[in-house]
């Protein structure tokens, strides 16, 4: 590369072009042109034929349909969407409790540490799907649900005498109901931020200890503020994640419309303004996050 | 260091004081640990239980657990139906195949972004992030019809071929980055090439190798924590995945996927109406334990390495 005379600039670029060649190619054929092509199928109508598919342009039809008169969609959208602002909170917390709780040096931690992460392994894809209206799975569930319902009684009692906001009431109830499924959904979250509680540098707490710091402060001072990026990270994570998972109504929609319902250019409006919501949802949370989040660098 | 008694007693006196307090919040975790542990446990628990039960088992209310008539029939039953040896090679190398080509592709891709600063590298990088937050049902349908009519640039004649039910989707969208959560494989990647310190490459450069040179002989023996993560992440979730098996391959392929979606409808000899009873039941939860038991048993043995490397990737950083 010599023989051309090329500055090191120059040069550098070339290769690192060459280095992301790979996802450069595969984003132009295998993203970006079936991105561009679900946009374009949701603004008409396409009709598979023996030879292909023709399309048929409908403006925003299919929008107003998805919209206006299809019954299904607002319901399981709106489902789809609380879940995911429920769980949320909760996965976060539960698993930035347990990386706190598994960061501790105790009898058995490696073990634990293993028991924590085998969702990670066990609770995907095929195995979630085929758990689904399994008759021995809906059983323990039913026994699970038993449980729930007598305490969620006697808690949701408890509450109500509290006077607390009802808004807030329903979430703890909701989230009480919800706490296998968070558990389930966590691993890789307490993977990532156990990372991070590593990755501290110890001297910060020996200079804190110095200072004559208490842990209390260490956590809200120290921790935290070390840890909250991979908050983000993890925000990111666990959405793309709910994408995948087969509890989401919308997903299940959006498949069941494309290949037995109202046809690929419906399946597609829907996607997109599942896709869109997600995104301006994300951009808010960055908004708010991004003011407090710290930088150590 | 002088040994002082009187410290010492001090540190005694101080450390029989906080023992309850101690106590107390090692019970408090252990509480915490064993209820974790059995929510994510109850699921296999169920399945293992289950394995062994007889149909009446499943409508006796007195049975939770532990069956009153143990039975292996399942075991040899659902070997049977989910041909199980040859199902589990073809899913295995489909899974170790994948992951490789993953593997590759996304490392060199996450160098070439860690490493270059390119002209438009921090654009290629969001689109990286992009790709991420794209659901894949989104793609589904467009991505369909791309591999059934199958064309770049007019490079198959009018009509394109059909790639579907063969390796190549497989194969173009894993050497090309798009295949499921490649985003996140090239985003720890990327941040583990930049924690590595860049003296490496310069003394290479001095010794005069080229930048492809110092890539395969000194960044990647550097960099085997993460690329054993990746790999893993990789094994894991094409093992486990149903989208691009049913996108790509479909109902009909060899695999254990397949077997396991299957296996309760050659259990009943494709009786519909015997599908959704208990026994069909019985035998799918067997069927899972099948489709779980290779990768629970590779967890077993690389679980240490697994969570010691993922600390070490510098994911955080």
């Amino acid at each position: 590369m010599n023989k051309l005379n090329l500055s090191l600039k120059q040069k550098n670029t070339i290769i690192g072009y060459i280095f992301c060649l790979p996802f450069i190619l595969g984003f132009l054929f295998f993203f970006i042109r079936p991105f561009l092509q679900a946009v374009n199928f949701s603004f008409n109508e396409l009709q598979v034929t023996a030879d292909g598919f023709e399309l048929h342009f409908r403006g925003i039809s299919n929008y107003m349909h998805i919209l206006l008169v299809h019954p299904d969609f607002i319901p399981s959208f709106l489902e789809t969407i609380r879940d995911m602002v429920v769980d949320l909170p909760l996965i976060l917390s539960f698993s930035f409790f347990s990386a706190l709780v598994l960061n501790q040096k105790f009898k058995g931690q490696t073990f634990s540490r293993a028991i924590f992460f085998l969702p990670v392994i066990m609770s995907a894809g095929i195995i979630l799907r085929m758990e689904q209206g399994d008759y021995i799975t809906e059983a323990m569930q039913q026994i699970e649900q038993v449980d729930y319902t007598f305490s969620g009684a006697a808690l949701r009692n408890l509450l109500l005498q509290t006077r607390l906001p009802e808004g807030f009431l329903e979430f703890v109830l909701n989230a009480v109901e919800r706490i296998p499924q968070i558990i389930r959904a966590s691993g890789i979250q307490i993977i990532v931020f156990l990372a991070g509680l590593q990755s501290i540098p110890r001297s910060i707490y020996e200079a804190a200890e110095v200072e004559g710091a208490t842990s209390w402060e260490n956590f809200w001072l120290i921790t935290l503020p070390m840890l909250s990026p991979l908050i983000l990270t993890n925000i990111v994570y666990t959405i793309i994640d709910s994408f995948i998972s087969p509890r989401n109504e919308l997903i299940d929609l959006i498949r069941n419309t494309a290949f037995e319902g109202a046809g690929f250019g419906i399946s597609m409006a829907m996607a997109i303004m599942y896709f869109l919501t997600i995104l301006i949802m994300l951009g808010v949370v960055f908004k708010i996050l991004s003011g407090w989040v710290f930088y150590h660098e | 260091m002088e040994w002082d008694l009187k410290e010492y007693l001090a540190s005694l006196k101080y450390k029989i004081k906080n023992k309850p307090v101690k106590f107390l919040i090692s019970l408090l975790r252990a509480g915490f640990i064993i209820g974790v542990a059995f929510v994510i446990l109850q699921p296999l628990l169920t399945k293992f239980a289950a394995s062994f039960m007889v149909e009446p088992d499943l409508y006796d209310p007195t049975v939770v657990w532990i069956p009153r008539q143990v039975t292996f029939e399942h075991y040899f039953d659902v070997w049977e139906y989910m041909d199980y040896p040859s199902a589990l090679f073809n899913h295995l190398t489909l899974a170790v195949a994948i992951s490789i080509m993953q593997l590759f592709s996304c490392t060199l891709v996450g160098y070439g972004l860690a490493r270059f600063d390119f002209k438009g590298s921090s654009f290629l990088f969001g689109c990286v992030i992009f790709t991420l937050i794209v659901p894949p049902q989104l793609v589904l349908i467009p991505m369909y019809m791309n591999f059934r009519f199958f064309n770049i640039l007019g490079l198959f004649g009018e009509e394109g071929v059909n790639l579907l039910g063969s390796y190549w989707p497989y194969v173009l969208t894993s050497l090309t980055t798009t295949g499921l959560r490649n985003g996140l494989f090239i985003y720890i990647m990327r941040q583990f090439f930049k924690g590595m310190p860049r003296q490496l490459e310069e003394a290479a450069y001095v010794d005069g190798a080229g930048a492809f040179r110092t890539f395969f002989r000194i960044m990647l023996p550097g960099a085997i924590p993460g690329l054993v993560v990746v790999f893993l992440f990789a094994f894991v979730w094409t093992w486990n995945d149903e989208f691009f098996m049913s996108l790509f391959i479909g109902g009909q392929g060899d695999f254990l996927t397949q077997a396991l979606r299957n296996v309760a409808h050659r259990a009943v000899d494709g009786d519909h109406n015997l599908l959704h009873t208990e026994y069909a039941s019985l035998i799918r939860n067997t069927g899972m334990l099948f489709f779980i038991a290779p990768i629970l048993f590779i967890y077993v043995f690389l679980q240490r390495y697994f969570v010691e490397s993922i600390e070490r990737t510098g994911l955080v950083g």
